[in-house]
């Protein structure tokens, strides 16, 4: 019921943001954000800005799958 | 894609899967509440990877499938109505469009010349409203905690353009009362959720801690990615082996524990707690949402004469047991034979994150 | 079976095949019509004719990368080309909606000319007609198409047998994408430019291999599952294919993951599946990638021995998943 993927905000203006996947763009509200800045990716759900990915906390998530990597091979 | 592909990959899968093959061959059984997960588990191919002993549920968060016959049947009266004085636009998400209701669809009366419009978004909505002064716009606004933040940022919006020629009917609905209503249920054996992460990355940790602490299920917050769904259920696994069931949030990418404070802000400008009418689940307390009576003038429940349907339900349609995760799809005697994607019966085969349609898409 | 037609039975996918069975087949026995291939390839006086006809009802008239004339000439010349034909002759009817301006109408006139050019096909006879306003939905074209068929070529898709490789000329759902971002209510911007093209030009160069090349197909509506779908019924074997092959632009991907959509099922216009002996598979394929219109072409998947004619995928993480004809419209969907 949630179909939403993080995409890379290229531009904001106002209550709005455009993401782009590639050189396709789409215009997003950010009514439901608090602080978007260029370079944030926020996860996209029927044409708002739901949350922003933090970058650093999928860095750990994915340290923890190389670990369990690590640990079985 | 960058945050996607890496969530992806084969490597870190096989040894999570691996990891979870070491543990005790326990039997249990973890339920996807998000129709969302339902889709990716069955993409992925994931459900046939894993060791028999682990069952995997599907439950009710396809907000398609537990829109009540009701209140499909309404809508659908009302488009069929629509086309006779040609003043109101339905709007919908496409997901709604070929829900079967006792006579009818969305999509069968557009055929007959309803005006019904597919959108993205809801502020698409309110686009067309703008360019069609002389016609109603009526949302079926269905939805669970993810969606229902963006339809009260709408009438927000709505509300300070003052604009008069839009509203909403309220399908919004919520999902921890669902799945407190289904541990009540002792037909069905959970022993513990994997979340919906994006839902959880509205509301928080919190709404899940009753789940917990009074039912003693672990919850485990999820993203939709093969590896976090796996990891996910690696997750719930060691919580149930060692006794200790919590709130865990393995999409700590996305969801903080106190979700999204500004989207809740604004729903609870816009929306309060409704009792909430779940096909197969039947009539949840407080499991709805409904518009507040500031925003009366957006409900479209209260601003038009809304058409009383008389439902008819489908002969032999199991679409509530299913949601409850008590049978399988492939347990229903019309899976596959009367009941498929194009000639639906119940809402499971027609949603595409119905539980039926995936399984017959993606796994028969 | 519905008692009206919907949308959905144009489409390409289960339904279509349905209202062909259920309400043409009856009245239509031609054997060289229900062998159900893309064009018929008729024996006159030793030579092979193949024939086949089209219409074209797209919705915007001019999209990124082509328009209905484009498509009209390109689809039509593809439906001959995959059969193995050199096309030669098309014909063109339009129908036209009262009120359509003149401009817009040398536009797609101008537009055939080029592709047919480019095509290297004459178009020797055509037809107009205009009705009222509101009996069409601005213009409609419909085509028939003429080629020569060699000797010793057979690409139906009965031909397809156990162990043979499935190639793919490039990436997948160009065309899909290209037509929905050009419609107002989706919203997006997008550089996706339609594939609409000719593929005659890519099948001249695998001529040479026909012997080792046993079915080929161009993918229109329906995508590539219903393609591979109709190969597997057609020939009654079972496809196998591999998620990390295939072939698909990263901006398209995207598209398909904020929608909801899976690329497997959008249209495509420019692009072909060969099915071939599979000693022969990597040089088909590198004649393939020398020509323009194959240059992403990949081999995605193989025919297996399981009778039941499924088409099934070999996901990233290595789980396995159905294939499916396309069912109804591939709608964008948020849940």
């Amino acid at each position: 019921m949630c179909v939403a993927i993080p995409l890379e905000v290229v531009e904001t203006k106002d209550n709005l943001a455009k993401v782009s996947i590639g050189k396709t763009l789409r215009e997003v509200r950010l009514d439901l954000m608090d602080e978007v800045k260029v370079g944030d990716f926020i996860l996209v759900h029927a044409g708002f800005a739901i949350e922003k990915l933090d970058k650093e906390e999928a860095e750990k998530t994915l340290s923890l799958f190389k670990e369990v990597v690590d640990e079985i091979y | 894609m960058k945050y996607i592909d890496e969530f992806r990959k084969k490597e870190p899968f096989k040894a999570i899967l691996s990891k979870i093959k070491s543990l005790p061959p326990q039997t249990i059984s973890l339920m996807e509440v998000c129709g969302t997960h339902t889709v990716s588990i069955s993409k992925s191919g994931i459900r046939n990877l894993l060791p028999p002993n682990i069952r995997l549920i599907s439950g009710p968060g396809c907000p398609v499938c537990v829109t009540s016959l009701e209140d499909v049947d309404r809508v659908i009266m009302l488009a069929a109505e629509g086309k006779i004085h040609s003043r109101y636009i339905i709007a919908t998400f496409g997901d709604m469009m070929r829900v079967p209701g006792s006579h009818s669809s969305l999509l069968k009366e557009k055929a007959k010349g309803a005006d019904i419009r597919v959108v993205y978004s809801p502020v698409d909505a309110l686009s067309l409203a703008r360019e069609n002064p002389d016609k109603e716009v009526i949302f079926f606004a269905v939805g669970f905690e993810t969606t229902s933040p963006t339809f009260a940022a709408t009438i927000l919006q709505a509300m300070k353009e003052g604009l008069d020629n839009f509203s909403i009917i309220s399908n919004n609905k919520l999902i921890p009362p669902a799945m407190e209503a289904l541990l009540n249920d002792e037909n069905i054996t959970i022993d513990g959720f994997i979340c919906p992460g994006h839902v959880s990355a509205i509301i928080g940790t919190t709404p899940y801690q009753k789940i917990v602490t009074h039912y003693q299920r672990g919850c485990v917050i999820s993203g939709f990615e093969p590896l976090d769904i796996i990891f996910s259920i690696y997750l719930l696994m060691h919580q149930k082996y060692s006794g200790t069931p919590k709130v865990e949030i393995e999409y700590s990418r996305v969801v903080r524990q106190e979700g999204n404070p500004k989207a809740l802000k604004v729903l609870n400008q816009v929306y309060e707690l409704s009792d909430a009418q779940w096909r197969g689940l039947g009539t949840i307390p407080k499991s709805g949402l409904g518009l507040k009576d500031e925003c009366a003038l957006y409900d479209a429940t209260r601003k038009f004469d809304l058409p009383q349907p008389e439902v008819s339900e489908p002969q032999g349609c199991r679409c509530g047991e299913v949601l409850k995760g008590m049978t399988s799809p492939t347990e229903c005697p019309l899976f596959a034979t009367h009941c498929t994607p194009s000639t639906p019966v119940g809402a499971c085969m027609v949603s595409s994150e119905g539980t039926c349609a995936a399984y017959y898409k993606y796994e028969r | 079976m519905e008692k009206h037609i919907l949308l959905a039975h144009g489409n390409g996918g289960i339904l279509t095949s349905q209202l062909i069975e259920n309400c043409f087949f009856p009245y239509f026995q031609d054997p060289l019509l229900t062998q159900l291939n893309d064009q018929a390839i008729i024996e006159l006086d030793g030579y092979r004719i193949a024939f086949t006809t089209d219409s074209f009802v797209v919705d915007p008239l001019f999209f990124p990368g082509g328009d209905i004339g484009r498509l009209a000439v390109c689809g039509t010349v593809n439906d001959l080309a995959v059969g193995g034909a050199t096309p030669l002759y098309l014909s063109i009817g339009f129908i036209i909606e009262e009120n359509f301006t003149i401009e817009e109408l040398k536009k797609i006139a101008s537009s055939i000319s080029t592709a047919a050019e480019e095509a290297r096909i004459r178009i020797v006879t055509a037809d107009t007609k205009v009705v009222e306003k509101g009996a069409c939905d601005k213009v409609f074209i419909n085509t028939s198409g003429i080629g020569i068929v060699k000797k010793g070529i057979d690409f139906s898709g009965h031909n397809a047998r156990e162990g043979d490789k499935i190639l793919l000329s490039g990436d997948i759902g160009d065309h899909g994408i290209a037509i929905l971002s050009s419609r107002e209510d989706i919203g997006f911007e997008t550089s996706i430019k339609s594939d609409c093209a000719p593929l005659n030009l890519l099948v001249n160069d695998l001529l040479p291999h026909a012997h080792y090349i046993h079915s080929m197909r161009d993918l229109t509506r329906g995508g590539l599952a219903t393609i591979l779908n109709e190969i597997a019924i057609q020939s009654n074997r079972s496809i196998t294919i591999y998620e990390d092959h295939i072939p698909l632009k990263e901006e398209v991907r995207g598209m398909c993951e904020l929608l909801g959509l899976d690329p497997l099922y959008l249209a495509n216009e420019g692009k072909l599946v060969a099915f071939v002996h599979s000693g022969s598979a990597e040089e088909i394929l590198s004649l393939m990638k020398k020509n323009p219109l194959g240059k992403n072409a990949r081999i995605i998947g193989e025919v297996v021995r399981e009778p039941s004619k499924k088409v099934t995928m070999e996901t990233q993480v290595g789980g396995s998943r159905l294939i499916e004809m396309l069912v109804g419209e591939e709608l964008p969907r948020i849940c």
